[in-house]
């Protein structure tokens, strides 16, 4: 069999998949210029105020991780930003313009993609075959046009090999992959379709010691390669050993905007906590 | 250095990925089984070359449709309205034909329009309500049952209609359908090549195209393929009126070999197909199965219809057979899929 040269679909392209394209430009005022910005977002379900004037810009390169108890607004948070859930005050700002996302589809085809934890793979379907699902490279003309399944095979282990990612067999189907290697399939997904934006909702929830530790060091790797990385995690040595940057929230408000190089583990737990909150707490208990 | 590493899967448990890449696999070696057990009972009559013409004369209608409902069902839906379809086109074409004064091949076209229409109307319904396709399809089947022969009796004043060689475009017809080679009882169906085709495209198109890569994740998780841009609900009614076309296509066959039409004929086919599918390795679920099994399932069928009564058993037998394969069957399918479902690597 030989191995055409694919021309990138129609689907692929709406899914923003070129990766070149997807790049992050390297002059230095594009490089300042926050990918995603958020501006006094806030959402109102009913009477209940989930989330209220939160100002944040996520940069390439950078992993954010998202923090707080149940609750305070996290996946409130999450949900704006990839267009599953449309907010009632503020506005979201995409490369400096104005945009508002519909749905997670057209959200996905500006490169804002979340992952989630109960990952869209079908289980039956071998892994180029999840890889590829709804973005199909073809080649060939009319009722000729094919699957090129050479180049998917292919296209597939170069991307996962850039992140170090060794799935075995491609034609495995994808319910035999254990947790870490199912968010490694999903993550090397996302790059290649040209994330810019990855939201990760709690990767590594579900996941042993050695697997978290494999997720993040991906993790890290995508930031590296110039994704802005959005984690939620509840799990404070795991958002400390890759994040940036940590945004707290508390009762819907952001209440914490913090560097890592001005954090301990020790802080950030404490924030994590719920900081002030415990203290009251544990006032409270002491005093009876 | 890999982050994240699987060494033994291959060699630990390739019978799980053979069972993923190929389905059809367990429906071929039952086949084959029962084949050479039906030659020992029949004390070789089954190795005659008229005894495997009638095999495969049994088979290919059962097989064309099969195929189809094959495809729907690794979608994740069902079509119980597949065998009426085959009475719909049949009649149609008959009262077009014969009453209407209509040439053949026009009678042909409008009946697959209407074929069309009705998968058409399966796969919005399913797509649009979100009720099972078994309810809905349930519903085509009462309604295209009761409506043949009514309507057939309205027009002909019958319910069988007769003499459709009489019509215009007969012999053209004739030849693309249902030529025969060899002289009774070795006689043998151009039919068989069209099933042959049917077998050949559908494959085509569920491994190698992007259409089929839409087919398997539509029924192996359809959220995670809306998610991703699979267009989950063209698909399945795409689906639907494959299988219509299907019923057409057999509808349309056995009215110009037989030259009459039952517009009864099909009811309780449906579940042939269904059983052919489940016996070639098509998941119920959805998500895995092939198109070459579903016809496996059906020659099984043709084997068996045709090899019990040689092995001087009542033919009455045909069906418990065919109870008892479908079970084993689902179980088997059932059993694998579990396997595959929980095969994890370490």
């Amino acid at each position: 069999m030989t191995t055409e040269t694919t021309e990138p679909t129609d689907a692929m392209e709406e899914t923003g998949a070129a990766t070149a394209s997807a790049a992050p430009e390297a002059d230095a005022e594009s490089a300042d210029l926050p990918v995603l910005e958020v501006r006094g977002l806030g959402k109102q379900f009913g009477s209940v105020q989930a989330l209220e004037d939160v100002h944040v810009a996520l940069r390439a390169g950078e992993v954010t991780c998202v923090v707080g108890d149940n609750g305070a607004g996290k996946s409130v948070f999450i949900k704006m930003l990839c267009g599953l859930i449309s907010p009632s005050e503020g506005e979201i700002l995409l490369d400096g313009k104005r945009t508002e996302f519909s749905s997670p589809r057209q959200a996905r085809s500006h490169g804002i993609v979340a992952v989630y934890q109960d990952l869209a793979l079908a289980p039956m379907m071998s892994l180029w075959r999840n890889f590829f699902m709804g973005a199909e490279p073809v080649k060939g003309w009319g009722i000729f046009q094919r699957f090129d399944v050479t180049y998917a095979k292919e296209a597939m282990q170069t991307e996962l090999e850039k992140l170090g990612v060794d799935l075995g067999d491609p034609d495995r189907a994808a319910h035999t992959l254990s947790g870490g290697e199912r968010q490694g399939l999903a993550i090397a997904r996302a790059l290649y379709y040209g994330a810019r934006v990855l939201i990760l909702d709690e990767p590594t929830s579900a996941l042993g010691v050695r697997q978290s530790g494999a997720v993040l060091r991906l993790i890290r790797r995508a930031a590296q390669r110039g994704t802005a990385v959005v984690l939620v995690t509840p799990k404070p040595q795991h958002a400390f050993w890759v994040g940036d940057r940590f945004l707290v929230f508390q009762r819907g408000r952001l209440v914490e905007d913090r560097r890592s190089e001005t954090l301990t583990l020790e802080s950030l737990s404490y924030l994590m906590a719920g900081g002030g909150e415990v203290e009251e707490l544990e006032t409270e208990v002491a005093t009876g | 250095m890999s982050l994240l590493q699987l060494p033994a899967y291959d060699k630990a448990r390739p019978w799980v990925r053979t069972a993923v890449l190929r389905p059809e696999l367990g429906s071929l070696v039952a086949a084959a089984l029962l084949f050479i057990f039906f030659s020992i009972a029949s004390s070789g009559a089954m190795l005659e070359v008229p005894t495997i013409a009638r095999v495969l004369d049994t088979a290919w209608p059962y097989g064309i449709i099969a195929v189809a409902v094959g495809l729907l069902m690794i979608s994740g839906e069902f079509d119980l309205s597949a065998g009426v379809m085959v009475g719909t086109a049949g009649a149609l074409l008959g009262v077009m034909a014969t009453e209407w004064g209509m040439n053949l091949w026009a009678a042909v076209f409008l009946s697959l329009l209407v074929c069309l229409a009705l998968g058409l109307w399966n796969g919005v319904l399913v797509v649009w309500t979100g009720l099972p396709s078994f309810v809905i399809t349930l519903g085509t089947f009462f309604g295209l049952r009761g409506a043949n022969v009514a309507l057939s009796k309205y027009f002909t004043g019958d319910a069988l209609i007769e003499n459709i060689d009489d019509a215009g475009g007969y012999d053209s017809l004739h030849t693309i359908v249902a030529t025969v080679f060899g002289t009774a009882p070795s006689d043998f169906r151009v039919s068989l090549i069209w099933w042959a085709g049917f077998i050949l495209i559908a494959t085509w198109i569920l491994w190698r195209t992007k259409i089929g890569n839409w087919i398997f994740a539509t029924g192996g998780d359809r959220d995670a393929a809306r998610a991703v841009g699979v267009p989950v609900n063209g698909t399945k009614i795409g689906l639907f009126m494959l299988t219509a076309g299907a019923a057409w296509f057999v509808g349309v066959s056995n009215a110009i070999r037989y030259t009459s039409v039952q517009a009864g004929q099909g009811v309780g086919q449906e579940f042939f197909y269904i059983i052919a599918a489940v016996v070639g390795g098509c998941a119920m679920s959805g998500g895995r199965g092939s198109a070459l099994g579903p016809a496996i399932g059906a020659l099984i069928w043709g084997i068996a219809f045709v090899g019990i009564p040689h092995a001087g058993w009542s033919s009455d037998w045909r069906w418990a057979f065919y109870g008892v394969l479908l079970l084993v069957a689902t179980l088997i399918n059932h059993v694998v899929g579990e396997r595959v479902r929980t095969a994890r690597s370490g």
